[in-house]
């Protein structure tokens, strides 16, 4: 059973080092020759509750979380750990072993602290009694009196980690070399120790189970551990932004936090201003001046940014926002994901909208497509918007290190020099015709000049406007400049069709029955699926959709007309996505059903393979986890 | 070579280059008192030697928003209540052009009065003109958040139960570097507070009372003002935060006895701006980041170099 891809999770309180741990395992994953995937999954809280974080690792590709896991190391809860609150957390300390349990697959092992769990709390339990049943393979170790033997109770995550090695064959010296050089001083040597211990006491266990993890085949060439929110944070800062305004949201932060720490470095400002309306606006701002800037938020935050947006849209200011998906409504569950903010990112904002937005599926194309999105933008003075989720933020991918090896873009767009405005339209009065009604060369964007400059002066204002920016109500002028403004998603859509590579993706046999459509982050899993799928006997081939404004017509028709029947799989309960696609395309609505899932927790691959083969035989779904809808007419 | 030429361009310049070709004639009512910022404003800008090319002018919504169709230079009219926010990015984006924002009291201390607070709080250098006629004038006459307690209006038909805000002492307790209230009726004194607060390096509020004509007609036209400088009644040092503000809380005070009373309130020029903040603990170049996008030789970092880290 060597080859099957290891699953591990790791399971604790918040606080107790659950993220920093697992991202250490990974990288030794990684580094040991593996290809590996994170899942992170935390409750809104700072300490204490319950959080875990999986570690795919196998040596296929690993583009998604697993169908449960195979491996729990649980550590007990922080919470618990604090007496003055045990009358009401009572039996807390117990939960991040008891919780997990309905995942851990057959077979699976399961390690947890004796030191801290309490041997009458575990008997109180079905841990033995389910063990037998699913044959589960227990390692109780005391894993805070190792860490307390060599340094401090924090350090039991990495006796843990000691623990896993020894049971799973795991070269613990890569370990090490993560210990060793994430850590100096005291803490580094109290790590060690405690490392080596727990890995040589349970190398004298007797190991009951007969798996361990899979040998690394070992990567053609060097590989980083990156998240969306890395690969989003580099593609801006490498298309030349360096400017960036926020205010803290989960999971937006994480993109703010990462350009904050490096936009000094690259010469550029970051600013956490008083809320969201203000972010968008400092952006708007900046971008105005010529400087290629950014913005962002989650759901709520977004919503303030509605009216910086339409402004962004009336002006012609470039900007690229990133909304960073949570479950909604309102304050929804902060720290899961979920793909309901669809119709929000498209359409908010008073009158017609004028914007594009891609929503990119995994680590590299979050990279490639923020790039893309600057480039767009500021070409054509339009607000780009990156969507992605709460998955896609904290899942970490391995990326072969060549990948970012690309050359920094700085281009500010359609913007005049000094010389050029010269040469450029002006009114009688001397005023420079930053919205010219035909903008030579058939094109629909009319080049700006930015503040400061010589014979420039214009007027942006979100009033519709004449060629100089002033404002006019004539309504021949009115249809002129909103056609201009609008006709740029046609213009918009002919340059992504034309690219080399479309941000489309597909997956499975061309020439296949049944199709599965999903966008953003729901990708890498639906593709997992497509393979179980046509393993199993079935035809079928899926598309992963990132354009959703300008809407990709032709890739998504083309595809619906291959197929007999579609099923669309998303992360909301109304089927946002499906909608989009009937109101774009005006047809297929009795070729595509939908696959929902909105309970926060991201799909797994298993889950889309039992809900194609409910959507062929038009049957029910065994559970409530998701919701079946059928075509139209079905 | 700077790709901005505009700025600090030297020579003459005269006010008549503030009129635009295109609206030289403001449609605002006969009598109104955004007449006078918009006089003062042409005014002073000669004064501080500053062009209509090297200057940016950010304004809200309402009637005050207006004033960028009437005054001739770079314009962003920007939504209600949003103009701080806009022209303080646009500062930090590019530190040689001229940044004023301009707005009602309505969209400065009322809906937009959060952006007023942080902006006066982080001291950006720029002139903050707030037109305040104690009324919604463009809606037709609403209370406002700067309106008398008992002020009646077709939306508080009893008169309002509130108290009106202290622009003054707000400003002050925000952090605002420069403070003066002056009167659309004092043109000499409002053209000489806008030169100063444009010179000045660091936020300057300038709460100019511009008296609606149309839709607060019981309201005073702010005459007789005092000059609180040129009185002999009054005598508070400007640079003392505590007289200050014993100052404006008298003057806020008295507007709605009907005394008008007018000049400079509070000036703290050892503070530093905010800019000068940033670049002192490394987060903002030195060099304006608007230039380096025109500049060819500029160096561009890449992200591949700080990939090291992930593997």
């Amino acid at each position: 059973m060597a080859e099957k891809d290891l699953i591990w999770r790791i399971a604790g309180g918040s606080g107790d080092g659950i993220d920093s741990t697992s991202q250490n395992f990974a990288k030794a994953l990684m580094r040991s020759g593996l290809n590996v995937f994170t899942h992170r999954h935390y409750p809104s809280r700072i300490r204490g509750g319950h959080t875990y974080v999986e570690v795919r690792a196998g040596n296929g590709p690993v583009g998604s979380r697993g169908d449960g896991y195979n491996f729990l190391l649980t550590l007990g809860d922080s919470f618990a750990r604090n007496p003055g609150e045990d009358a009401y957390y009572g039996d807390e300390e117990v939960k991040p072993l008891t919780e997990n349990l309905d995942e851990l697959n057959e077979g699976g092992i399961i390690v947890y602290d004796e030191g801290l769990l309490d041997e009458e709390d575990v008997a109180e339990t079905d841990l033995e009694q389910r063990a037998e049943e699913n044959d589960w393979h227990l390692y109780p170790v005391d894993l805070r009196g190792i860490a307390r033997e060599y340094g401090r109770d924090v350090m039991r995550n990495t006796a843990g980690v000691g623990v896993t090695a020894a049971l799973l064959d795991i070269d613990v010296s890569y370990f090490e070399e993560l210990i060793s050089a994430s850590m100096s001083g005291d803490i580094k040597e109290a790590n060690l120790n405690v490392l080596e211990d727990a890995y040589e006491q349970a190398q004298e266990f007797e190991h009951t189970h007969d798996w361990s993890a899979p040998e690394g085949d070992g990567h053609d060439e060097e590989q980083a551990l990156l998240s969306g929110s890395d690969t989003i944070s580099y593609g801006a800062l490498d298309e030349g932004c360096r400017f960036i305004s926020g205010y803290p949201m989960t999971p937006w932060t994480d993109v703010f936090t990462i350009m904050s720490q490096n936009l000094p470095k690259f010469g550029g400002i970051s600013e956490q201003v008083e809320d969201e309306i203000a972010a968008a606006a400092l952006a708007l701002g900046a971008s105005h001046m010529g400087v290629k800037s950014m913005s962002g938020s989650s759901g709520g935050g977004f919503a303030l940014m509605s009216e910086p947006l339409g402004l962004a849209e009336m002006t012609e200011t470039p900007i690229v926002l990133v909304e960073a998906m949570r479950a909604g409504p309102s304050t929804g569950l902060p720290t899961k994901p979920e793909q309901g903010d669809l119709e929000h990112i498209l359409y908010t904002s008073q009158g017609d909208s004028s914007r594009v937005v891609f929503a990119p599926a995994n680590v590299r194309e979050c990279y490639t497509q923020t790039r893309q999105a600057f480039k767009i933008a500021y070409e054509y003075q339009i607000p780009t918007i990156v969507a992605y989720d709460q998955k896609l933020q904290g899942e970490l991918r391995n990326v072969p290190v060549s990948f970012f090896d690309e050359e920094p873009n700085s281009d500010p767009g359609a913007v005049l020099t000094e010389e050029e405005i010269q040469e450029a339209a002006h009114h009688a009065s001397g005023k420079f015709n930053r919205f010219q009604h035909d903008p030579e060369d058939g094109s629909n964007v009319s080049p700006r000049s930015v503040p400061g400059q010589k014979d420039g002066r214009f007027l942006a204002t979100g009033n519709e406007h004449n060629e100089s920016g002033h404002i006019d109500e004539d309504p021949e002028n009115r249809v002129i400049q909103m056609e201009r403004r609008v006709g740029k998603l046609a213009d918009i859509r002919e340059e992504l069709d034309g690219l080399d590579t479309t941000h489309q993706t597909y997956k499975g046999p061309e020439d296949a029955d049944y199709g599965i459509i999903t966008w953003g982050s729901q990708q890498g899993t639906v593709f997992e699926a497509v393979d179980r799928l046509n393993d199993a006997g079935h035809s079928v081939k899926a598309i992963g959709v990132s354009d959703l404004m300008p809407y990709p017509e032709e890739d998504v028709t083309e595809f619906l007309e291959s197929v007999d029947e579609a099923l669309v799989v998303e992360m909301n309960a109304t089927a946002q996505f499906r909608g989009l696609t009937q109101k774009e395309l005006g047809r297929f609505g009795e070729k595509m059903s939908s696959l929902l899932k909105y309970n926060g927790n991201p799909f797994e691959p298993d889950e889309i393979v039992e809900g194609f083969e409910t959507s062929i035989d038009d049957g029910e779904l065994p559970h409530q986890r998701m919701k079946y809808v059928p075509a139209a007419g079905d | 070579m700077s790709a901005f030429s505009a700025i600090d361009e030297e020579r003459e310049i005269d006010r008549d280059e503030f009129t635009p070709g295109i609206e030289p004639q403001p449609t605002w009512c006969p009598g109104c008192g955004d007449f006078g910022v918009l006089k003062a404003l042409k005014q002073a800008m000669p004064e501080v030697g500053r062009t209509p090319d090297e200057t940016l002018l950010c304004t809200g919504i309402g009637c005050s928003g207006k004033l960028n169709s009437y005054f001739e230079s770079y314009g962003f009219h920007t939504i209600h209540g949003r103009s701080l926010p806009v022209a303080r990015a646009a500062k930090l984006a590019n530190p040689g052009v001229e940044v004023i924002a301009a707005g009602g009291d309505g969209d400065g201390y009322g809906i937009g009065g959060n952006h007023f607070i942080h902006t006066a709080r982080e001291n950006h250098d720029m002139t903050y003109i707030v037109f305040n006629n104690e009324i919604f004038g463009l809606t037709k006459g609403q209370t406002s958040p700067t309106s008398p307690k008992g002020h009646k209006s077709k939306t508080q038909p009893s008169g309002s139960a509130k108290e009106p805000l202290r622009p003054l002492s707000l400003s002050l307790s925000a952090g605002a570097s420069y403070i003066a209230r002056t009167a659309a009726v004092n043109p000499n004194q409002a053209a000489d507070i806008i030169a100063e607060a444009i010179e000045h390096d660091g936020f300057a509020h300038v709460d100019f009372l511009t008296q609606c004509p149309t839709w607060n007609k019981d309201a005073k036209q702010y005459v007789p003002y005092t000059d609180i400088q040129q009185s002999d009644d009054y005598d508070h040092d400007i640079n003392d935060r505590r007289e200050a503000a014993e100052m404006m809380y008298e003057t806020e005070t008295k507007l709605h006895e009907g005394e008008i009373l007018t000049g400079r309130y509070y000036v703290d020029d050892d503070r530093p701006s905010y800019g000068q903040e940033k670049r002192a603990i490394g987060e903002m170049p030195e060099e304006p980041l608007a230039e380096r996008y025109f500049d060819e030789d500029a160096d561009w970092d890449r992200t591949y170099d700080l990939i090291d880290k992930h593997t």
